[in-house]
């Protein structure tokens, strides 16, 4: 069964085509790493499967149904079995850090407010912020901004978490933690979407991949296919080093 | 790129600012229809209602007294003309309480609260702290503007209460300095003129303004682009508009108020 399905889904943005008859599926429980440079509309795709964006064209599949039809309260059901790291992390800046990864909590169960506030400790523990409960957004470093954003996006153990550049900006100690913490997330049978440009770290993570190119999927498959692939620009992301 | 004539740019120009207040309209009607929808998001309510109402306390206090010093003193000097002193205390508070009080609280709002509403929810939307909670699952429109807007417009009323009564303090204040009247004939003579049809529908207006400060500020905050730079237009333009909102409403306001209240245009 698969968790997340695109079926031939294109969307510009104004004159500029961001996706291009974009189809792939990601199976439940596998970690799906979406590759490809700057600026070629992976961030866009993972926005498609939470409904941020709409496409112009196709249609988006989320554990069966399609997210492009779905508003208001039936779109944030859905939307209550994912998690989303956000690039820069969007923490909200008005509420400490224990409070961030608590707020999907009080949203969504009732559970008493010492046990939200054990689980959201617990959940800090995990990113290596249990001490940083009380802090504001504002006193964290980026690195422990991302950290704090995957925990409250792990908050309330979402079936799907999307995790846009987890380790853009880290240092190789703190990215290959959080590498290992999704690792260990997918394990746990939680189906992951990562977009990165970090192959190393893909490495890891990743059951299956996909490279996007201007808009259109230059190659899929697993980790062999694409160090097979005789396309040069797949071939120069798969033999990269850099991290992100 | 072809230069436009000027009718083409004055004919842009309009079409573009019916759009905008289109938009605004849109903007504000949806949030009458959403307030009636639970969650009601009682606790952001009463979190808003402390940060507008008890946090401008200050400022809506302090100005009031200022504006009843000012006004008691022009006052003085126009009526000590006709040796109609003993009329001061009743002509200063039936200015503020009908109109200084209601307008100044409204743009003093405008100023601190509009501001910081187009700011705020304009550095959430560049740092995709508004996606962050649309995908949390929660109705970022309800949760930022609605609350915002029905907070505004309970927290306005109770300011502008405090402004007139701060003013007209100020005016006794200003008064006993030059003729030593005591408080108790100063309030007296203040309130003597004084009837609930100037009162109520007065202050009840600014339930309007509140309504019309939090949707212009929250519109312009959830459509900020352009990084830090669209926060601060965002916030500048926040009250802009909300002063020119409140100015244009008010005029049609009291237009109603006399309708309903002839006495108050006597």
């Amino acid at each position: 069964m698969s968790a997340v399905r695109f079926d031939r889904v294109s969307k510009a943005f104004g004159a500029l085509k961001v996706l291009d008859d974009v189809s792939f599926e990601i199976p439940t429980g596998q970690a799906f790493c979406l590759l490809g440079r700057s600026g070629t509309g992976k961030s866009v795709t993972l926005r498609h499967i939470v409904g941020l964006v709409r496409p112009d064209s196709g249609n988006v599949f989320v554990e069966k149904q399609d997210i492009t039809k779905l508003a208001g309260r039936e779109l944030a059901d859905v939307r209550k079995h994912m998690g989303f790291l956000f690039q820069t992390a969007a923490l909200f800046d008005s509420m400490t850090v224990g409070d961030n990864v608590s707020f999907p909590m009080e949203r969504h169960t009732d559970w008493s407010s010492a046990d939200i506030r054990e689980r959201a400790m617990k959940k800090l523990a995990d990113v290596g912020l249990e001490k940083d409960f009380d802090k504001m957004p504002g006193d964290l470093s980026g690195g422990m901004k991302k950290r704090a954003g995957l925990a409250r996006a792990m908050a309330l153990d979402p079936a799907i978490l999307l995790v846009d550049e987890p380790s853009a900006g880290l240092d190789p100690i703190t990215a290959a933690e959080i590498d290992d913490l999704l690792v260990k997330t997918k394990q746990g049978g939680t189906t992951l979407v990562v977009v990165t440009h970090n192959i190393p770290s893909a490495r890891v993570i990743g059951d299956t991949f996909a490279v996007l190119h201007e808009g259109r999927m230059l190659a899929s498959g697993t980790i062999e296919t694409l160090d097979a692939s005789q396309e040069p620009l797949v071939q120069t992301f798969m033999h990269s080093t850099g991290g992100g | 790129m072809p230069q436009l004539s000027l009718v083409d740019r004055v004919g842009t120009g309009a079409l573009g600012w019916f759009e905008s207040v289109g938009a605004v309209s849109t903007f504000g009607a949806r949030a009458v229809v959403e307030a009636a929808r639970p969650p009601y998001e009682i606790r952001e309510i009463i979190r808003h209602i402390y940060q507008f109402g008890y946090r401008s306390a200050p400022l809506i206090l302090t100005a009031g007294f200022a504006i009843g010093v000012v006004l008691s003193m022009h006052t003085r000097a126009s009526l000590a003309r006709f040796g109609a002193e003993a009329m001061i205390p009743a002509g200063l508070a039936i200015a503020l309480i009908r109109e200084t009080g209601p307008l100044t609280a409204g743009l003093l709002v405008s100023g601190r609260v509009g501001a910081g509403i187009g700011a705020e929810i304009g550095a959430m939307k560049v740092t995709e702290q508004i996606d962050a909670l649309e995908v949390t699952g929660v109705d970022s429109f309800k949760y930022l503007a609605v609350t915002r807007i029905i907070a505004l417009m309970i927290v306005m009323p109770f300011l502008t209460i405090m402004m007139d009564f701060s003013g007209i303090f100020g005016g006794y204040v200003a008064e006993a300095a030059v003729s030593g009247m005591s408080w108790q004939l100063y309030f007296e003579r203040a309130f003597t003129y004084i009837d609930y049809s100037d009162i109520i529908p007065a202050t009840l207006k600014t339930i309007v303004f509140g309504y019309l400060i939090a949707v212009a500020s929250s519109y312009l905050g959830f459509t900020t682009s352009r990084g830090t730079e669209g926060v601060g237009e965002a916030s500048t333009r926040s009250v802009v508009m909300s002063s020119m909102l409140i100015i244009l409403s008010d005029v049609v306001l009291v237009k109603i108020i006399f309708f309903f209240y002839p006495a108050v245009s006597g």
